[in-house]
Parts: C-alpha cells; structure tokens; sequence
C-alpha cells in the first residue's frame, strides 16, 4: 500500500497560494516532494516533513562561479519542466548568482556582500568552477578579489557550501594536466568550509535540489563517502545499474559505432565505456527530467564524475588509459607484446650464445 | 668425479603452492586478458560468459591469494632454502656472489654455482615476484571492493582506491600480467639451463623436492 501523504499533510493556504501563483499545482509539489524523498532513499512517511520544509523555509542562497563554463547553471535552468527549477529557485533567495542576476558591477557585489554580512553562518553557498591557486590566484578575479578570496569568505561565513560540477569539486577540466592555473576544488581551496560535493560535467540538477531538500528538512548535509559526494547519488556504480548490464554479463559487446552490436543496445565496455569505473546515479536519475542519459542514447560514459577524469579516464573511446612514459598512444597491450618480444628474443639470443660457446668441459 | 649428495631442498609446501601458483596464474591470465579484451562473443543474451570467465578469475584469484599466504607463511617457519632470508640477499657476503652468477648466467663462465637453494640472484628476483603477486592481490582487490563492500574487502586491497586513480590500477593491474608473463618465460628457461648446465636436477627437483648437489668447489 502507498501511504497517501497529502491526507497528512496540512500546507497553509498561504504557501499553496504562493505556490499556485507561480504555476505550481498542489499535485505538483507534492509530485515533487515525493520524488525528493525517492532520491533522498527516504521512506514516504517524511514527505509531509519534506514539504513543510520546502513550502516554509526560505534560506538565503548565492551561487558563486569561478573557472567553469556555466554549465551548472545551464542545467538548472534548462530543466524542462518549470516545477523543479522554479520550485529551487522560488524556495530559495538567490541574492547573487552572475548569470542570472539583474544588478551588475558594484551593485552586485552589494548584494553578494550583504547577504555575508546580514545572514552569516546561515545562508547557502552553491560553487560552480574551480579555483586557480598558482601565481596568487590572479588567474580567475572577480570585481578585484581572487576566487580563493571570495571562496575562504563566503564559503567559510556560510552555514554549508554544495560544489556542483566537477571543476568545483575536484578542480575539472581546468585541473587536467599540466594544470597551467593551478586549479583545484572547493574544498582543497577552502578546507575550512563544510562543503559537500556533487561532481558530474554537468552537475544533474535532481541530485542538486535533493541535496538542498535534505538541507532544509534536516539542516544537515546528507552523508557523503571518502570523496564527499553524497552516499544517495554516488554510493553505486553505474556499470552496477546500467541498462546493458546483461550484455555485459553475457559477453555481448558493441566492437564499433554504428555495427549490429551497437544498434541492438549492446554492452559498450569495449568502446571504452568508463561506466565500471564511476559512481553515479545517472542510469536511476537520468538527465532532462529522466529522458535519457549517455548510455542509453549509445555513447560510453566518461567518467566525468570521478577526480581527475580528464587525465585517467581518457582516452575516452579506448578501455585502459594509455601506459605513462610510454610516448603516447601505446596501449597496455602493445607494451605487454613488446616486454615479451624482448624477454623471448634475449632468451633465444642467449640459447644460441649457449649453443656456439665452446665445449668445455664443465668439470674444469 | 666428485660423489654427488642428494639434498632434500624444497619442502612439500614449497613445492605445492608452486605448483597451485602455476595454475592459478595461468587461469588468472587467460580469464584476466578475456575481462580486458573479450575474445568469444555471447550468441544469446541468456549466456554467462563474462559473468562466469569473471567467476572464474576470482575463485583463481582466492586460491591464489591462499597460495601466497602459505608461501610467505613457509618463509617464516620452512627450511632454511624456504626462508625469507633467501629473498633479501643483501649482506656483503652474498651480494659479492653476484659477479660469479652474472658470468655464470651470461655465458662467460661455466662453473656450476655451489648454491644449494636460491642464488642471490635468484632470491632477488623471487623477492621482485612476490612484490608482483602481492601488487596483484592488492590491486585487484581494490577492484573487486568496487562491488562487495566491507571491511574485508576494503582491507585486501579497497585501501589502495585512496592512493591510485581506479583507471591506472586497472591499468597497473593488466601491465602486471604481462610483467609476470616474461618472468615465468625467463624463469623457465633459467631452469632448463641451469638444469643442463649445473646437472643438479634442479627442474625435477621441484617436483621431488631433491637437488643432486657435487660436494666438489
Ligand atoms: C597473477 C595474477 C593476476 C593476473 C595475471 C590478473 C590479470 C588480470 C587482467 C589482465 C585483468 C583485466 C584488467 C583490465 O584490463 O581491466 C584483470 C581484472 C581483474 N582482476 Fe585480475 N589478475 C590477477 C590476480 C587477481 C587477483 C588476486 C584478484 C583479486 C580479487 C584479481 C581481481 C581482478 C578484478 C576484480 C578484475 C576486474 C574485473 C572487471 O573489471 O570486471 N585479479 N585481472
């Protein structure tokens, strides 16, 4: 039996119209909050407890970018239906976030000043981006203050920071090697901070707003494993849930793009697929409002969610990283061929020295 | 002539987990390049075959990992060819029969080498082996730990996940094989020669476990 949350549920009339201005049905919301709660691996019985908190608190929120492409952001706004979307950013004040916002210059700093002063140790920090360390951190500067600046102030002045994307959490693209700025994540940047991280290139918005849902109902961050990425979004493997995952098991593979393989949804492991590799709820969650995710539409995944992935992960379409300081493009095969070669012909040649060295006795 | 003494060297645990070590490694290799590089294709969807070649590679890898453990275990309380200290040949003393067994090995000289047991060459690279194997246990372990969590698991090899990018211990991980591979081939062409060159059994004696060694220097 599903319990029926609504009947338990006793929403203002305030909030509902508030809410039903906006376009939000009650149906919707409470759609919403159950799907919170489904993310969140919470039984139904929080849901009333979910909405209460997400129709009754209003924290203040800033999102700061650094050395990113705005492509946290892009997902967020870009999430096709309005509720999501509108339901984060109208339980949210957002005082400050660069692309959205409508002050600029000095004004926006104002507000992004203001909120640190009036709200401290209260409001929400999102990151986007990483943070240039090397040379003073001049390369990423905002209104004349460093990333880092900016960063050890309002991240360490807020009540808790979530760093979405990968560049914010463990420094991204801009971090791959050689690393020319000297990039890294939040929290390498700021350790004070109480940051939780939400890796992905880019971030998927519904593990996002479970995570600030979390915050609000809780007031705690949701639990998060060694690399502080929460347990809900990043405890299984995607090779672990993946839809060709009996593909796998059965020996069925994709050789190349486009063969019989590959138009009958086979395991895409041999193309390079880094789904063994990551932890991500992509193959639940999905992107787009659950319309679709790489390896359902046929391509590998990336690992874009794991530290690092730019260098480790890649190249992308072959199964193993290359062998390092082996010129590159020498694949672990090739090396291990080679390393044989040798070994057999340094036996062979050392089997004729044997044969044509002299007879001696070898009593001598 | 000198009277030849037939020497009880490898003890029955030397020689039983060398021989499991054989067999695990070559099921290990096979199994292991077939995960990296699926060389039998599946006709049905209903049929196992990564799902069983996978099985496979882990019971060899358990029984592997048994094997070594009693290895190591004989290094501490076996016979004196079965010790430990056979594998760190780094006193003075021992370090200077290096030069002899080199031109032995290359051909320059041909007199029989008087070790009973292991050369100090032949410690030095069983002592590398090891490293392999354990490097191996651990690493795969870690991967293994990626889907049976615990503290068993975390503990055989998960640790490892903190230190190394899980696409390099893959990576590291199959490099191994083949780092195995070539020693297995130097080891038993060693043998062969050494075998025809010393005339002390040495390739039977890993099956008896004797070494038919000349008194004579
Ligand atoms: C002589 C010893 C071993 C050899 C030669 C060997 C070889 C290999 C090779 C070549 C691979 C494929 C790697 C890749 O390209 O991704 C592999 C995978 C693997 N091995 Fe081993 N291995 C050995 C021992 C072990 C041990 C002791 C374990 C312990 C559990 C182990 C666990 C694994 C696991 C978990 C995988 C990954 C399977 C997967 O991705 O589905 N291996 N092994």
């Amino acid at each position: 039996m599903k319990s029926r949350p609504d009947d338990a549920l006793n929403l203002d009339s305030e909030t509902m119209e508030k809410l039903r201005k906006k376009g939000v049905s009650r149906r919707d919301f409470l759609k919403f909050c159950s799907a919170m709660a489904a993310s969140l691996a919470l039984p139904s019985s929080f849901i009333p407890q979910i909405a209460e908190a997400v129709a009754n608190k209003k924290p203040y929120l800033v999102w700061l970018e650094f050395q990113d492409c705005a492509g946290d952001s892009e997902a967020l706004l870009r999430a096709s239906k309005p509720t999501v979307g509108q339901i984060v950013l109208d339980i949210l004040s957002v005082e400050y976030h660069e692309t959205i916002m409508a002050p600029s210059g000095h004004r926006a700093e104002k507000s992004l000043n203001d909120v640190v002063k009036n709200h401290k140790g209260k409001y929400l920090v999102v990151v986007e981006g990483s943070i240039p360390l090397k040379d003073d951190g001049i390369y990423c500067c905002i209104g004349g203050k460093s990333a880092l600046a900016i960063a050890e102030e309002v991240c360490g002045n807020a009540a808790a920071t979530i760093a979405v994307g990968t560049c914010a959490t463990y420094g991204g693209i801009p971090a791959a090697n050689p690393n020319p700025t000297g990039a890294v994540g939040l929290k390498e940047a700021v350790p004070g901070a109480t940051v939780i991280n939400l890796p992905g290139c880019p971030v998927n918005v519904e593990n996002l707003t479970a995570c600030i849902v979390h915050y609000l109902t809780f007031g705690s961050l949701p639990d998060t494993d060694r690399l502080g990425r929460p347990l809900f979004a990043y405890g299984k493997r995607i090779h672990d849930n993946c839809e060709r995952r009996a593909h796998f098991d059965a020996g069925q593979f994709t050789q190349q793009w486009g063969d019989e393989g590959h138009r009958q949804g086979w395991c895409l492991y041999e193309m390079g697929c880094k789904g063994p590799e990551t932890f991500h709820n992509c193959p639940t969650v999905k992107y787009n409002e659950g319309t679709s995710w790489p390896v359902q539409a046929g391509h590998g995944c990336m690992g874009c969610s794991e530290p690092n992935f730019w260098d480790t992960m890649s190249p992308f379409y072959k199964r193993l990283p290359n062998v390092p300081g082996v010129s590159v493009e020498k694949t672990a095969d090739k090396v291990g061929a080679a390393l044989a070669a040798v070994t057999a012909a340094g036996l062979v040649i050392h089997g004729i020295g044997r044969a044509i060295s002299p007879q001696k006795n070898d009593d001598e | 002539m000198s009277d030849i003494k037939r020497t009880y060297v490898w003890e029955f645990p030397v020689r039983f987990t060398h021989w499991v070590n054989v067999l695990c490694i070559i099921v290990l290799s096979i199994t292991g390049y077939y995960i990296s590089n699926p060389f039998i294709y599946a006709l049905s969807s209903k049929q196992q075959i990564m799902g069983l070649v996978r099985l496979t590679h882990f019971i060899a890898a358990y029984t592997f990992m048994m094997s070594v453990i009693i290895r190591l275990y004989w290094s501490l309380f076996g016979n004196e060819y079965a010790c430990i200290k056979e594998w760190f040949p780094f006193s003075g003393e021992k370090l200077r029969t290096i030069g002899a067994e080199l031109k032995f090995y290359l051909l320059i000289s041909k007199k029989p080498l008087p070790n009973t047991g292991h050369t100090s060459l032949a410690g030095i690279t069983i002592l590398l082996v090891y490293a392999g194997f354990i490097f191996q246990i651990i690493s795969g372990f870690a991967m293994y730990s990626l889907t049976h969590s615990g503290v068993i698991w975390t503990a055989l090899g998960g640790w490892l996940l903190a230190y190394i990018d899980l696409p390099m211990i893959k990576l590291y991980h199959h490099l191994a094989m083949y780092v195995i591979g070539a020693f297995i081939m130097g080891h038993i062409y060693i043998a062969w020669f050494a075998d025809i060159r010393e005339r002390n059994g040495v390739i039977g004696s890993i099956f008896s476990g004797y070494k038919f060694m000349s008194n004579h220097k």
